[in-house]
């Protein structure tokens, strides 16, 4: 049994105690809350992942630095492969954000599957033909592509070579019925995706491919582009959609704003990308 | 230990099974029927039976010097010779466009009219043997390893020259070991993708292996890619199962330690 000096310090402690304990608990509570909400806010719209062709890998870069110091703490993830491969893996649940396509063909098919919401054209690319130092003795326009000994072009699968077929298929009616046949004579390889083009010809192992304008634009120094004639050429049409139910909707639409944006624009101009038609409405 | 082991099994064994057990018979048919599938299955034969006999006849002499010296060369032999495994296969591709191609290190000797081997089925065979040599080497090297010297030597004192040696007791010896690593090597380059796409590209009766055709494939249908899928691992199943029906029965049950 404690004596009455000892329960009288006990009181004096007690009548201490409880206001450095309620003071203690209030600090507690308050630093949880704030740690409470900070994390939740962060976790939700901090890091925005996007999906994108692989030909879009120089002109988006520039804009992730854009978009992330006009963001502070947002931190963008890239996924830049072929359109097909990210649609089936879109297809299989991935978890991105935003999808911007080489083609209309693939996000059409995400839309089927409602996989994206109303995608956007967002930009259009132009194929070319590259050469070699080899191939521009050869090679100086469309016509003369039969020239180069060996021609290396997109497989069928992929949207860069289609866009080739049709291009070939197209250029027939001034160059001649068997033009498409002349040109698929001298092709060594069909490649994979259209990096892998512009890389053989880099390297002199081809000495002409097609490619898209943004691609050759990267390879400046150790290819030569000649244009395409318009009436022959296809012009690629790139969409880009939020994903359904993407981990960070408002991040995506801001990113995809912000692509259409007149400083995205000319981000993506100045990779060699040509402006979306006027009436690019949402699909 | 059992459980450990079955875990391994059931690991590699899923991603197969799931593959099987994914396509339907109608897929399966239909994939067989894909105007990719037979000359990428004769061009994978014809390409990786060539790199086989390749590897086999330039490797078995170079295993057996490597495993008949033990100085500091040798080992630095055999590190070499395993970097090709280390190598991403695409990476190993670029750099053998950079040591054979148009413009590499070679062309000047190897290429007087501009001509090169890039794009052409001989350029398969190289990329095949690059990667699968290792593997064969390194096999058929410890199995020379692992000849009780002392027979080697009896045989010496028979009067039997070095290369009857070599062929007569140290070959049969260490049979099931070469046939084991020729085994992998073969299976390794029946799947080789990386650096034939890069150094031989895709060109369908010329470079396309049956891989190269699937990823193909998987660019437009996932089911005809599954189709393809499925005859090669059936196709690999059966040379596998064969070399080894081979070595049990070329291996004399006397010999067993």
């Amino acid at each position: 049994m404690r004596s009455g000096q000892e329960r009288a310090r006990a009181t004096k402690l007690h009548r201490r105690a409880v206001p450095r304990v309620l003071v203690a608990m209030a600090c507690v509570a308050a630093v949880s809350a704030a740690g409470c909400t900070e994390p939740t806010e962060a976790a939700r719209e901090d890091r925005l992942v996007v999906f994108a062709a692989a030909s879009l890998r120089d002109g988006f870069a520039t804009l992730g630095e854009e978009f992330e110091r006009s963001h502070p703490g947002v931190a963008i993830t890239f996924n830049f492969a072929g359109s097909q491969e990210l649609r089936t893996q879109l297809e299989h649940g991935a978890a991105a954000d935003v999808f911007a396509s080489a083609d209309q063909r693939h996000m059409d098919a995400l839309v089927r599957a409602a996989r994206v919401t109303s995608p956007t054209v967002f930009a259009r690319n132009e194929p070319v033909v590259v050469v070699s130092s080899e191939g521009a003795r050869m090679v100086r326009s469309l016509a003369e592509l039969p020239e180069a000994t060996r021609i290396v072009i997109g497989t069928p699968e992929v949207p860069i070579g289609r866009y080739t077929l049709e291009i070939l298929d197209r250029a027939e009616a001034a160059l001649g019925p068997d033009f498409r046949a002349r040109v698929e004579s001298k092709v060594a390889s069909r490649e994979l995706n259209v990096r892998q083009v512009l890389t053989k010809v880099s390297l002199g192992e081809a000495e002409a491919g097609v490619v898209y304008r943004t691609d050759a634009l990267s390879a400046q120094g150790s290819i030569t582009v000649v244009a395409i004639p318009p009436e022959s050429n296809a012009i690629a049409d790139y969409p880009i959609a939020v994903v359904t139910g993407a981990p960070h909707p408002e991040l995506a639409r801001a990113w995809v704003d912000f692509v259409l944006s007149p400083a995205g624009q000319r981000a993506l101009a100045s990779a060699g990308f040509a402006p979306p038609p006027a009436s690019s409405a949402s699909r | 230990m059992a459980v450990s082991g079955g875990l391994l099994v059931a690991f590699l064994a899923l991603p197969l099974v799931a593959l099987f057990v994914t396509t339907t018979f109608v897929d399966f048919r239909s994939g067989l029927s894909h105007p990719l599938v037979w000359p990428a299955l004769r061009l994978s034969l014809l390409t990786t039976s060539i790199s086989l006999v390749l590897v086999v006849v330039l490797g078995t002499p170079l295993a057996w010097s490597l495993a008949s010296s033990s100085g500091r060369a040798a080992r630095a032999l055999e590190t070499l010779i395993q970097m090709p495994i280390v190598v991403p296969p695409a990476v190993a591709g670029v750099a053998m466009l950079l040591a054979f191609g148009r413009r590499g290190l070679l062309a000047g000797w190897l290429y007087p009219e501009g001509a090169s081997l890039t794009f052409t089925t001989a350029a398969v065979v190289m990329a095949e043997v690059f990667v699968s040599a290792p593997f064969f080497v390194q096999a058929a090297t410890s199995a020379f390893r692992r000849i009780d010297p002392k027979l080697l030597v009896v045989a010496r004192t028979f009067g039997a020259s070095p290369l009857r040696v070599f062929f007569r007791i140290a070959i049969p010896l260490a049979a099931p070991g070469l046939v084991a690593g020729a085994a992998m090597s073969w299976a390794r380059s029946l799947g080789e993708f990386g650096a034939t796409l890069m150094f031989a590209g895709n060109l369908e009766g010329r470079t396309q292996t049956l891989p190269l055709a699937i990823y193909t494939a998987l660019e437009a249908d996932l089911r005809a890619a599954q189709a393809l899928s499925i005859v090669l691992v059936v196709v690999a199943f059966a040379l596998l199962l064969f070399v080894r029906a081979a070595l049990r029965r070329s291996t004399n049950p006397e010999d067993a330690r």
